[in-house]
């Protein structure tokens, strides 16, 4: 009763473009019609400013995993790509004759132009060598430009950075783009395409192969392919993309800073297409949203949302390795066996109590820190729309029942998720 | 010139080949014509180099010394990628595949290069009839249709095996160099595959390393045995078989084994 799943080997060629634009297609439409009103649902500047964070970050998200997924390529330096096309596009701004010419829209074709740019020079020599190489020439690259930027003061600005005004471009039909939701949807316009270009990448040649020199770079070699210049294709593609997005972030905050070019900011992107899954070309949309909302939403809450964010890395590598998008796609088996249903309740009964002691786990974190780093004398503190005395026993004694018990509870439940989990995943009838 | 040459220039020429791993010295000078649609085996005992003869030819190892000519074109300083271009496909002994790839993508990146394709970043494979349907048809080849759209990995050690020599038969190339491409193999298994490598090599040249006696007096038209880094014997494979020095150093023990 374990068969394993095949796929129906009849005419499979037919099957496969029989009905593959409508199945591929369907994404991509909601996807654009969710860009185009969400904003009438978040009306509010915030949200504004966070919807434009989390596309900017999509976009240099899907193109690190250009490397990362699909070239088996780890950088640890690719923030300079994204933060050189900002930069160059800042000065594009500031070069006033030259842009009241240009239609701001258009401006990130230049800052993908110079991130490419980049990405030639050293793409060059980086990547003779995947692994352990590359990664070391990507953090040296990434080390150096970020010391450019005291350096080399007439690109950079120094530490105080370069800022323009988006508004001097040519009026594009009449807009001057000197609203957020004007923004909003020149940044919208530019996810859609680019991560359709980017997905359209990884479906040609130079894309399928890119993944066959991930899994195997000697046989690509015996198959005709050079896999240095399989990689160095990827790269100087990927490197468009990082520059396309700093030129979003340009023309969205109007300032770029060493804070764009270093390894903070390097480390962040691969977290982030990590935490949304390398294995699958969405994954990375789902990094980028989740982050900036652990970002931005949580850090307004609490002061320690980076180390709520350590910890979600670290339980993504260590429990889910294929990120987000794999725990998604774990479920496609039982969805296909039309079985997804029996796991609803299990996952309810397990899952909840699991959140509750997430939850209780934070607040007991959150009241240590607050017994030991607020000003002496503030013994009060807010938690979960509740004030009490942090100094005082009761909400320790609430918070450790609260989170032992949902914990506790998860863990009785736990075998009837995996029992569940089995049942949704055979082949053939229920059995009760 | 060249062209009346074309027909009598050997499909791979060797010229004094060695190799040395470190002081030891384990391909020590050969010399060897194949000539163009030839089927010829390479056989010998485990560990004579016919591995590292295969890696010789293919640029996977450099050698110490000699020359490699593929249709009278000297391979020095040529990377593996450019050898294949220019006509010249392996396997592996070792199965060396795409493992986290479909079996369909598998065959089809085989085909990429072939069909003409390079580093090209404005076709989208999909859309291309005949690297579908030519994949396909390599699938039906080596009868691995019913696993097109599982990760290769997962295969079975003799459907991987199958998928080793459909990558490369898949690329049309008129050098096949298969090492060992039936170990492993049932009987059946073993029958089926010989019958497809006659099939694919049909008008093409085929240079094979197998230890299966049964396969090698069947489909080969010249044999010749390595023996410890040395080429002692080689001709049609009744001259071989009644050579008594190849008797000596490997065939009576290899004939007997077949018992
Ligand atoms: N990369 C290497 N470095 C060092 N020694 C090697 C290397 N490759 C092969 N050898 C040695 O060269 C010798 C010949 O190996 P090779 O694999 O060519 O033998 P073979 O004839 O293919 O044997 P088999 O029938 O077992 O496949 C062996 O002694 C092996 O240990
Ligand atoms: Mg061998």
């Amino acid at each position: 009763m374990t068969d394993q799943l095949t796929t129906d080997p009849a005419k499979p060629a037919q099957r496969m473009r029989a009905g593959s634009m409508s199945i591929t297609l369907m994404p991509w439409i909601i996807a654009s019609l969710l860009l185009l009103f969400l904003p009438f649902i978040f009306q509010a500047n915030s949200a504004i400013t966070i919807m434009n964070q989390m596309s900017i970050t999509i976009i240099f998200a899907l193109a690190y995993n250009m490397l990362l997924g699909q070239g088996g390529m780890l950088s640890f330096g690719h923030a300079v790509y994204m933060g050189v096309g900002g930069f160059a596009c800042v000065h594009i701004m500031n070069m006033d004759d030259f842009f009241a010419n240009i239609p701001l829209p258009l401006l990130p074709v230049f800052g993908g132009l110079f991130g490419m740019g980049l990405a030639t020079i050293v793409g060059a020599f980086s990547t003779r060598k995947a692994g352990t190489v590359f990664a070391m020439i990507s953090l040296g690259v990434g080390e150096l430009i970020a010391a450019c930027s005291v350096i080399i003061v007439a690109f950079f600005g120094g530490e105080e950075g370069i800022s323009g005004d988006r508004t001097y471009g040519m009026p594009f039909f009449g807009v001057e783009f000197l609203q957020q939701i004007e923004v909003y949807y020149l940044i919208a316009f530019w996810v859609i395409i680019s991560a359709a270009l980017m997905y359209l990448f990884s479906r040609t040649p130079v894309g399928r192969m890119a993944n066959a020199v991930r899994d195997n770079p000697e046989r690509a070699e015996f198959l005709g392919y050079s896999a240095r210049w399989v990689r160095f294709y990827s790269f100087v593609a990927s490197g468009f993309f990082a520059g396309v997005a700093g030129a979003l972030f340009a023309i969205n905050y109007e300032i770029l800073t060493e804070e764009n070019l270093n390894l903070v900011t390097s480390g962040q992107i691969l977290l982030v297409t990590f935490l949304g899954g390398v294995g699958f070309f969405f994954g990375p949309i789902l990094g980028a949203i989740v982050f900036t909302l652990v970002q931005t939403v949580l850090s307004l809450q609490t002061e320690l949302w980076a180390f709520y964010a350590g910890v979600l890395f670290v339980a993504t590598v260590m429990f889910f390795p294929g990120g987000l998008a794999g725990v998604l796609m774990m479920h496609v088996p039982a969805m296909r066996l039309g079985k997804a249903k029996l796991l609803v309740v299990p996952y309810i009964k397990t899952l909840l109590p699991a959140l509750i002691g997430i939850l209780g786990l934070s607040a007991l974190v959150e009241m240590v820190f607050h017994f030991r780093h607020a000003a002496t004398g503030d013994h009060e503190m807010t938690l979960f729309w509740t004030t009490f005395d942090s100094h005082t026993l009761l909400p320790w004694i609430v918070a450790v029942v609260i989170t032992v018990a949902a914990f506790w509870l998860m863990r009785m439940n736990m075998p009837g998720m995996v029992a569940a989990w089995h049942q949704a995943n055979t082949v053939g009838k229920d059995r009760a | 010139m060249k062209d009346m040459n074309a027909a009598t220039t050997p499909a791979l020429h060797i010229d004094g080949l060695r190799k040395s791993f470190g002081k030891t010295e384990i391909i020590r000078g050969i010399d060897l014509s194949i000539g163009r649609g030839e089927r010829h085996a390479v056989i010998g005992p485990n560990g004579a180099g016919k591995s590292t003869l295969f890696n010789l030819i293919t640029a996977r190892f450099p050698a110490t010394a000699g020359k490699v000519e593929l249709h009278g074109q000297d391979l020095a300083g040529l990377a593996p990628y450019q050898i294949n271009r220019m006509g010249l496909s392996r396997s592996f002994q070792i199965t060396n595949i795409f493992s986290n790839m479909t079996v369909f993508e598998n065959v089809r990146c085989s085909l990429l290069w072939s069909q003409g394709y390079k580093y090209s970043f404005w076709n989208l494979v999909s859309r291309s009839r005949e690297l579908t349907e030519g994949a396909d048809a390599i699938l039906e080849q080596i009868n691995l249709l019913n696993r097109r759209n599982l990760p290769a990995g997962t295969l079975s050690y003799a459907e991987q095996r199958a998928l080793e020599i459909g990558i490369t038969i898949a690329g049309g190339a008129d050098v096949i160099m298969l090492d060992e491409p039936t170990a492993g193999m049932s009987h059946s298994e073993t029958d089926y595959i010989v019958e497809l490598i006659r099939k694919v090599t049909e008008n093409k040249t085929l240079v094979m390393v197998e230890h299966d006696m049964g396969v090698v007096f069947g489909l080969a038209d010249y044999i010749s045995v390595l023996v410890y880094g040395e080429i002692i014997a080689t001709g049609r494979p009744e001259e071989v078989r009644g050579n008594p020095k190849v008797q000596e150093a490997y065939l009576g023990a290899a004939l007997e084994a077949e018992h």
